[in-house]
């Protein structure tokens, strides 16, 4: 396990090695270079050669990458002239609101797509299992921004139901405190992704069901209620865990158009709201950020596993 | 609630069992095993045995029809903007209403439709092409070069790629051409993955062990041997991969960063509908939104209808 996750991290560190190199290349292929990023549109000549000497753009590019990853390791990503605030800040203020859309939304996803997964299983080859499959695959085909159009044509402007917006405000708290307007995203959030989590629990459940153990289940006089949901269930669901890890990609590309539709003030929102505005040091923060919780993500799956289920045993 | 044991779980559906003890005769009676592939005749009945395959292809016909051949049947402006003619909805004159800028919706789902599809194909191919040279040369060779090789796909793979793809977005002006590029730059990853894991377990068969001894060099085995034995297992993977081109073309189309107007795509339409979404201009979004959903289904049928038919050990859906 030690040597197992020595190794992992030792990966780890070198894929965050070559990101930040791939990242500092896309910052001098930028139009303009480096300084012309962190300007303004309208600086004079004189403000550029100005910067270009204090930020050390004329000297080397080897040099330029060690004084750049040493910020990087001191947490300093850069500034956003536009926002007016170091990209950290920036990054700290709007991540927990992004990860709170997230949570709800796998939350709710999950709730709709593991009974649903369990229930087509057992139901597996009949007509109501066809019926919901083909229900997945309209999930599937649903881009995440058409849903949510579609949910806020509907429960918004045709029936007021729901605002069409998504709470503002500065602090998980205050966004919490809006739970009407948090509805339709975390639903648009919940219908794309509770294919997924269907598919895979019932091919997983089909797999269980076959096991040694659930005979053995059956043999001292389980029910077959209690075997589905209570016995085969708890395996089934282990391998969610390492799914969640490696769905970090996916959920953050949810975010952004989530956000985007709904005009929710997260990450998603910022980044491309940096993108329409060409806020470089938005943009390349960003994404090394979300390249590092990606990896931390899957190393963490991968020990969630282990954890989580015996006979998983990690070697190098 | 009772749970009623089948003898196989595994299989996909019955009407497939069948199928597969006849292709087994196949195999003992035909050719040495792996040889070559089998007949393409062989392989197209048992794939038009599916249903779905049809629909998938009935579809994906009329939408290639409707977007590359309608505008020659119902012509409409799609460069100049008619103000005078801005968000009427549907009537005779326009049977899915203008746009703001007064273009007919109609015509443009037609315009939309070609930048999507020849999108979607064109960056699916690209990356099918390199991912599968990629993945083929990285397992054949092995050794240090594989893990080097893959080791950069997993570097890759670890950058989310919504970021990366507005990012370069953002950098680059995006025209179609720049966008397939951008899209492929991304998809090749999984593609090559695969073919990797099909080339490992090729290339410790015999056929091509006994082309190495009569002194086939690498080119030819790969290209020759490895490549067309693992034909099925691409084909499947380009069908999906079309599908995800499209959306994820829709997606940046979507967020603005797609192709630039006055050309569109179904995304980009999408995108002008949010911003007309309160005044209750239903006809922006339905169009485009029911296009791109009828395409990727019927993409995403073709394909499991092909994985059904080779029965490659893709794992999706």
């Amino acid at each position: 396990m030690t040597r197992y996750l020595a190794r992992r991290l030792a990966h780890a560190l070198v894929v965050t090695l070559c990101v930040t190199a791939v990242v500092f290349v896309l910052l001098h292929m930028l139009p303009g270079g480096p300084v012309r990023a962190s300007l303004p549109i309208n600086a004079t000549p004189a403000q550029v050669a100005e910067l270009t000497r204090q930020y050390g753009y004329d000297r080397p590019l080897h040099v330029q990458y060690g004084t750049w990853m040493w910020n990087l390791l001191r947490g300093d990503l850069g500034f956003s002239p536009q926002l007016n605030m170091p990209v950290r800040d920036a990054i700290t203020e709007r991540l927990p609101k992004t990860m709170t859309l997230m949570v709800l939304g796998i939350g709710a996803s999950l709730l709709i797509g593991v009974p649903m997964g369990i229930y087509q299983a057992a139901r597996r080859y009949q007509r109501s299992d066809y019926l919901l499959t083909g229900a997945t695959f309209l999930s599937y085909a649903a881009p995440v921004f058409f849903v949510g159009l579609l949910l806020i044509d509907l429960l918004a402007v045709s029936f007021r139901v729901f605002p069409a917006g998504a709470p503002q405000g500065d602090s998980v708290a205050e966004i919490l405190s809006q739970p009407n307007a948090l509805v339709l995203p975390v639903a648009t959030f919940a219908f794309c992704g509770f294919a997924q989590w269907s598919r895979f629990i019932r091919s997983a459940t089909m797999d269980n069901l076959v096991q040694d153990y659930v005979r053995t289940a059956r043999s001292i006089g389980a029910s077959e209620r209690q075997v589905l949901w209570v016995h085969v269930t708890r395996n089934s669901l282990i391998t969610i865990v390492t799914l969640l890890g490696l769905h970090l990609p996916t959920l953050f590309a949810g975010a952004v158009i989530v956000e985007t539709v709904f005009n929710y003030p997260g990450m998603g929102l910022m980044f491309w709201q940096a993108a329409q505005n060409h806020d470089y040091p938005i943009l390349l923060g960003v994404v090394l950020f979300g390249t590092i919780l990606t990896i931390v993500g899957s190393i963490l799956a991968d020990i969630g596993y282990a954890v989580l289920d015996p006979r998983v045993r990690l070697t190098a | 609630m009772t749970i009623r044991r089948r003898p196989t779980l595994r299989g996909r559906d019955q009407a497939a069992k069948p199928e597969m003890v006849s292709e087994v005769d196949a195999t003992l009676t035909g050719p040495p095993n792996g040889q070559r592939p089998e007949p393409v005749s062989g392989t197209w009945r048992r794939f038009l045995r599916h249903p779905m395959a049809l629909v998938g292809l009935a579809v994906i016909a009329a939408l290639v029809a409707f977007s590359f051949l309608g505008p020659l049947v119902y012509r409409t402006d799609q460069v100049h903007a008619d103000l005078a003619q801005s968000m009427l909805p549907p009537s005779a004159d326009h049977p899915l209403g203008t746009t703001d800028a007064g273009y007919d919706v109609l015509g443009r789902l037609m315009v939309g439709g070609q930048a999507s599809l020849a999108v979607g194909f064109a960056a699916a191919l690209l990356s099918v092409i390199f991912g599968t040279l990629y993945g083929a040369v990285a397992g054949y060779l092995g050794g240090v070069v594989d893990d080097v090789m893959m080791r950069v796909v997993d570097a890759v793979l670890s950058i989310p790629p919504i970021f990366v793809l507005i990012l370069l977005s953002a950098i680059f002006h995006p025209d179609p051409t720049v966008m397939i590029f951008i899209i492929a730059a991304f998809s090749w990853l999984g593609v090559a993955r695969l073919v990797r894991g099909e080339t490992l377990t090729l290339r410790t068969r015999e056929f091509v062990q006994q082309v190495k001894m009569i002194g086939g060099g690498p080119v030819r085995c790969v290209v020759r041997h490895i490549v067309p034995n693992a034909v099925g297992t691409i084909v499947v993977k380009a069908t999906f991969e079309v599908a995800d081109s499209i959306l994820v073309l829709a997606g940046l189309g979507f967020l603005g960063l797609g192709i630039q107007p006055p050309d569109t795509d179904w995304g980009g339409m999408l995108s002008n509908g949010l911003a007309y979404l309160q005044n209750g201009a239903w006809w922006l979004i339905y169009p485009p939104g029911i296009a791109i959903m009828l395409t990727v289904v019927a993409f995403n049928f073709v394909g499991d209808s092909l994985r059904d038919t080779f029965e490659t050990r893709l794992l999706r859906r």
